[in-house]
């Protein structure tokens, strides 16, 4: 017989596996001026962006948490680390990044993936971005795809005409914050009619404890050009809170085509506050595919700004809440342009007292006519204790639309459970099946691996239930 | 006959609703059984708890099956042991391929690996036999069939799973004669001395299309009489009244 614990292991350690904390430079725990120019300094960056980061902490010490939503008392900047510099530098090989940090990223099976069908990766390793490389034939076509520091350094200009213009420091608090401390994230520029056959991904690893990781991600998509990318993060479970407060910034233009796929899988003790929004110019498209697992707290709300005429975005995302979860999640989209388009469809699975949410503003201009959108969500409960709430937000300002919203919340169904079990199935290997139906719309939308790893991270937080 | 399945004075009830009252029934191997019975007299409790469907409770008496005592099994225990069950109403489940849903099933009551091709091959030619549209087997579980693909559906996975005892509850209602006669040919198709079937029905036009061994008349939750095939003829044109306890 195995023991409870013995199976807790087994259920988490292909994540949750933790390296010492041994880092070249971890800065002061706290927020404040002087941390916030130590990061500067570190960073030896120009003053252009010090200056912006100044004004982020000015403003995030003005505004008020959320009134709704979570309650993020758990919170305490006072004791989270937001700079923590790795001991290693940015390489474009793997044996050259140091062991540990590279074994780390092999776990996660990043270098595989890229050599299997990877266009190029970036890997994070908590502050800092401690890989980054992209295939020739790419670079070639002028396609840029760098860590934000080397950005920052090397295309001043381009960074910054589209830095902070898609997602404002003052959009909210936690916003105002990324701006204040951000390190590393990725930067991608993909010139007019280039169209990338295979995706990029970076991901994101926070090893230390007690620390933050406000990575930035902005995205160019230039016009009639294509990009799949992908985004992965997670982190190893501690006891005391860790704070994720990334930023995307997507720019999608004219006839472009951009899908941004994430699988998120943070440890229970992370608080999550993660913002991504996409402005899309005439006849172009950005599609999301989001994943959201684990974490203490999740507030993420991806948003489509449908400027041009005959923009579309759809989104499909799904997020697994079990015990002592609050995952806060949904879309934001609004209608500028005419005739633009909007598919929403969203799920949600809550477990052993998870509380899943979905939250969701759609919002229709009056010049958008002849627009469309259409939202569904469902909202799966696996017991009595758990929850699963949809709180929309409609504000159609033109009768010129065609609207639909569905939400469907339930609890899983004993029928369906026992018409598994009468052709052998355990009761735990139905529910289980059941829940991977569910989410097959989800995982139907991801690269066959990564639908794999969800179903592998679906069927983890349902074992979850036998301790 | 060798006794396959054994039902000794089973009472069982749901939520407070006393159904089964006192029921008898043996069922040997190799034999073709059919309950009939008004709407309402327990016939798919009968079906529900031999699968002890936890919605169901039994208050008392006793279900053997093969030998064994599976009175208090589980759901799935009762599948693997042999037992399988058509649903009057089968369930839609969304995001699971039939295909799939075959695979899974057969991998947990033979207890062995099942190949993809060898399965996909045997599914077809099991669909051909009943006449399924091609490509069936890669849609979700159920959803979107019409009443009757789903019957077929049901017997499709009869046949994949092979049981020893197979129970078809109101497999033949609402379908029309062609389709009768399609999910009949598949009964005959799974027919052997080995197992058994017991058949739930309203009508008696699939009888005509089986050799059936006994009928029986279930009314208020207990079996109040036992006859042949003739039996099932009588009931078409004088209904039960005069089985009727009482009346
Ligand atoms: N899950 C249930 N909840 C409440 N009542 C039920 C349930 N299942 C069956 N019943 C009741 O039990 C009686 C027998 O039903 P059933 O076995 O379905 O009859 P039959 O199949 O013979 O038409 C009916 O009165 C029916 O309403
Ligand atoms: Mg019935």
């Amino acid at each position: 017989m195995m023991s409870k614990t013995r199976l807790d292991e087994l259920n988490t350690n292909i994540y949750d596996f933790k390296n010492k904390d041994d880092y070249a430079y971890k800065i002061d725990k706290g927020l404040s001026k002087e941390i916030v120019e130590e990061i500067s300094r570190q960073k030896n960056e120009p003053s252009w962006v010090l200056d912006i980061r100044l004004k982020a902490l000015e403003t995030y010490n003005k505004l008020n948490l959320p009134t709704w939503g979570p309650n993020l008392d758990e919170l305490k900047m006072e004791e989270i680390a937001t700079y923590v510099r790795p001991k290693a530098d940015i390489k474009d090989k793997w044996e050259d990044v140091p062991t540990e940090i590279k074994d780390t990223f092999e776990k996660l099976g990043i270098p595989k993936a890229e050599r299997e069908y990877l266009a190029g990766v970036g890997a994070q390793y908590d502050s800092e971005v401690v890989y980054h490389s992209i295939k020739d034939e790419l670079l070639s076509q002028g396609v840029i795809y760098t860590d934000f520091d080397s950005a920052i350094r090397e295309y001043p200009d381009l960074v910054k005409e589209y830095f902070s213009k898609c997602v404002p420091i003052f959009d909210h608090k936690f916003i105002a914050l990324h701006y204040a401390v951000f390190s590393g994230g990725s930067f991608v520029y993909v010139p007019k009619g280039v169209k990338l056959e295979m995706p990029l991904q970076s991901y994101f690893r926070l090893n230390s404890p007690e620390s933050g990781q406000f990575e930035h991600t902005l995205i160019i998509v230039d016009e009639g050009a294509s990009l799949h990318f992908i985004e992965g993060c997670s982190a190893p479970k501690y006891n005391k809170v860790n704070l994720h407060a990334g930023c995307v910034e997507l720019f999608v233009k004219e006839n472009a085509y951009l899908r941004y796929s994430t699988i998120e899988n943070w440890s229970k003790n992370m608080l999550n506050l993660n913002t991504k929004k996409a402005i899309v110019e005439q006849n172009g498209q950005v599609d999301w595919i989001s994943g959201s697992f684990g974490s203490h707290i999740s507030m993420l709300y991806p948003m489509s700004i449908l400027k041009g005429d005959n923009s579309k975005t759809e989104y499909t995302g799904i997020s697994f809440a079990g015990k002592n979860q609050n995952l806060d999640t949904g879309f934001k989209v609004v209608h500028v342009g005419k005739n633009t388009s909007s598919v929403v469809s969203s799920k949600s699975i809550s477990k052993n007292g998870g509380i899943a949410t979905y939250r969701s503003l759609v919002r229709i201009l009056p010049n958008a006519t002849n627009s469309k959108c259409s939202v569904t969500c469902d909202g799966l409960m696996l017991d009595d204790l758990s929850r699963s709430d949809t709180i929309p937000v409609n504000d159609v300002q033109n009768s010129d639309v065609e609207f639909s919203h569905e939400a469907k919340v339930g609890k899983i169904s004993e029928k369906a459970i026992f018409y598994l079990m009468s052709r052998g199935l355990s009761e735990e290997d139905a529910k289980a099946m059941i829940v991977r139906g569910f989410a097959n719309p989800v995982s139907k939308e991801l690269p066959m691996e990564y639908a794999v790893e969800m179903n592998r991270l679906i069927n983890l937080e349902l074992e979850g239930a036998i301790g | 006959m060798s006794s396959l399945l054994e039902i000794k004075n089973l009472s069982a009830k749901v939520k407070d609703k006393q159904i089964l009252d006192n029921l008898n029934l043996n069922i040997g191997k190799g034999e073709v059984h059919v309950i009939m019975g008004p709407n309402g007299a327990g016939k798919s409790t009968l079906a529900n708890v031999i699968f002890n469907n936890p919605q169901y409770t039994k208050t008392s008496g006793k279900v053997i099956f093969n030998g064994k005592d599976i009175t208090n099994a589980k759901t799935d225990e009762i599948a693997r042991d042999g037992v399988f069950m058509s649903f009057q109403t089968p369930e839609e489940v969304e995001g699971i391929s039939v295909f799939n849903f075959i695979k899974t099933a057969k991998q947990k009551i033979t207890g062995q690996n099942v190949y993809f091709a060898d399965l996909r091959k045997e599914i077809a030619k099991n669909m051909e036999e009943l006449e399924m549209k091609p490509g069936m087997d890669n849609r979700d579980l159920n959803v979107g069939f019409s009443g009757g693909e789903k019957k077929k559906n049901e017997i499709l996975q009869m046949l994949e799973l092979n049981p020893r005892l197979a129970i078809l509850d109101e497999t033949d209602s609402g379908l029309d004669v062609d389709a009768i006669k399609l999910v009949s040919k598949g009964i005959n198709l799974f027919k052997n001395d080995e197992n058994a079937i017991l058949i739930i029905t309203h009508s008696t036009k699939i009888l005509e299309m089986l050799k059936v061994d006994f009928v029986h008349i279930l009314i208020d939750g207990k079996i109040v009489y036992t006859g042949n095939s003739e039996l099932a003829k009588e009931i078409e044109e004088n209904g039960y009244n005069s089985f009727k306890v009482g009346e």
